[in-house]
């Protein structure tokens, strides 16, 4: 049942599909003109200088870093616990929670971002930090929620048993047995919400506007207003992040399998 | 009785903030739906007396359904040939699904920009070559914003599938080749048949997160092919006509429980989305 070469020539030409646009904004970046294209003359790093010579730019990828780690921080913890709450219960009302976990995962963002716009007027929660953490952190939890479960499933129920009946309290269990045998599907999980902080434009559009001003809101402006190529300095230097943090989760994990 | 307790105690503090900040402000855009500009459900029934409301839905769907359809039979063949390359290739391809997968929405949208418009990279290349005299037009319109969305999709299409691929027991192949059956046979009539559950759940999957997206049909439409997302934005930020935005929303959520349900009932819904 090997595929014919026709069928893998056109495997391989939907992967060029979905990874080379994507590369074209590399030669872009050094481009030596003021305009997106690509290098004419010569190669120019000087979009790279506009970009950290740039007050606003630097702020918002500070702004985004700050928000991210803290909302990480919280949607772990959060969904960790949870995760193992769920494992422990292994009964339907487990389940339950575990699947209330994922409609924060197929709404569509807009509709959540209309409803959060309404509730912070009135808690006066708009264009502050504690707003937008908060938004991610709790969008962010049910990323972990699903990594966590993933990696329990893999865990042997016996080990806590054993843990328990060789006196060890609850406390200990979780933070001695539990926890380092998750923990590759934790750092998994912490990486998914990281990246979706990092990443979220839609909510931010609506509950932040002057004070909190993220790296994405920055980038969509740039997109509707005015295309230059620090716009793709700055994809390049993401899709470095990107790749980055890709290698880590995938080295996790063949770490959990070997 | 205790560990009971103790689990739903761990449990708590992910379900209370979930709860308030999550689904209580969900619940409000319902019932904002219903409340402004007065009580009723005045705002639903412009569903079937706007135009303009139908044709924005009348576009979306149309795009939703073309995405998916390339999105389901390129992402076939990808699965198919990932399930049976050799690990090293494997790898290879793998990274080539998931680098996309996590990249940003917005640098690929950009990507697609910088290539697709008027001015862009492929227009130039094209003119360059003496291959066209005239740019073409590749974004600010429904082709646009559909090659933005199938690549977004793709990787969301293949995972699932090759899930799906995986779990096919390669001894029914080998018996259907033994007992006679030639390559096509065996493929048409063992192989695609026992990954037709992938390919509902991969298809189901795709057509909901394509029906609420919003930051690339944004970019690539313009302004001018506008999806229902963008335009409940517009209703919101422009309009200011809350009843409107609200009702549109809390009808997407509606149809997408809807096909979440009928989606249940045909797979299990938690190995698409890796829990299980």
């Amino acid at each position: 049942m090997n595929p014919t070469r026709l069928t893998r020539s056109v495997g391989w030409a939907v992967i060029c599909f979905l990874v080379l646009p994507i590369t074209i904004v590399f030669p872009v970046s050094l481009t030596d003109k003021r305009y997106l294209s690509l290098p004419e003359e010569g190669i120019s790093f000087k979009h790279y200088v506009n970009l950290f010579g740039s007050a606003e730019w630097l702020g918002s990828i500070g702004q985004s870093l700050y928000i991210g780690v803290v909302a990480t921080a919280i949607s772990v913890t959060a969904g960790t616990l949870c995760a193992i709450g769920c494992w422990r219960l292994s009964s339907r009302a487990g389940e339950a929670v575990r699947a209330m976990m994922l409609v924060p995962i197929v709404v569509p963002t807009i509709v959540y971002a209309l409803g959060i716009y309404r509730f912070w007027v009135d808690l006066r929660l708009l264009d502050t930090y504690t707003g937008v953490i908060l938004v991610h952190a709790v969008t962010g939890i049910p990323y972990v929620v699903v990594t966590v479960s993933t990696a329990l499933a893999g865990f042997d129920a016996r080990l806590e048993q054993a843990a328990r009946n060789l006196g060890a309290s609850a406390f200990q269990t979780l933070r001695r047995v539990v926890l380092p045998g998750i923990l590759p599907g934790v750092v998994s999980g912490a990486i998914f919400a990281f990246i979706h902080s990092w990443d979220e434009l839609v909510i931010v559009l609506f509950i932040a506007s002057r004070a909190v001003f993220t790296l994405p809101r920055r980038i969509w402006d740039g997109i509707n207003e005015h295309l230059d190529p620090t716009m793709a300095a700055v994809a390049t230097i993401m899709i470095a992040l990107t790749a980055v943090l890709l290698v880590l989760d995938l080295r996790m994990r063949r770490r959990k399998e070997g | 009785m205790n560990d009971r307790r103790s689990a739903w105690l761990l449990i708590a503090p992910a379900l209370l903030l979930v709860g308030v900040v999550y689904f209580l402000p969900l619940a409000r855009v319902l019932a904002i739906s219903v409340m402004e500009p007065e009580p009723g459900l005045g705002n639903y029934a412009l569903l079937f007396t706007s135009a303009p409301i139908q044709r924005v839905l009348l576009t979306t769907l149309r795009i939703c359904v073309f995405t998916t359809s390339i999105t389901l039979v390129l992402a076939y063949v990808v699965a198919y040939v990932l399930t049976h390359a050799r690990p090293t290739a494997q790898r290879l391809m793998m990274l080539g699904v998931l680098l996309p997968l996590w990249m940003s929405v917005l640098v690929r949208a950009f990507a697609w920009v910088t290539l697709l418009r008027r001015q862009g990279l492929v227009n130039n290349a094209l003119i360059g070559m003496g291959a066209i005299d005239e740019p073409l037009a590749l974004m600010w319109n429904e082709i646009g914003v559909t090659i933005g969305m199938v690549h977004y999709m793709l990787p969301l299409g293949i995972l699932p599938l090759w899930a799906a691929m995986r779990d096919i027991d390669g001894r029914v192949l080998a018996a259907s080749r033994g007992l006679g059956a030639s390559a096509t046979q065996t493929f048409v009539r063992v192989f695609l048949p026992l990954s037709l559950p992938g390919v509902i759940g991969a298809g189901l999957l795709v057509f909901i997160f394509s029906l609420g997206f919003f930051i690339t049909p944004a970019i690539l439409g313009g302004g001018k092919t506008i999806m229902v997302a963008e335009y409940i934005n517009v209703q919101i930020h422009e309009s200011l006509r809350w009843g409107v935005g609200t009702m549109i929303a809390s009808t997407l959520v509606a149809t997408i429980f809807a096909l979440m349900f009928a989606l249940s009932r045909l797979v299990d819904l938690r190995t698409l989305f890796g829990a299980k």
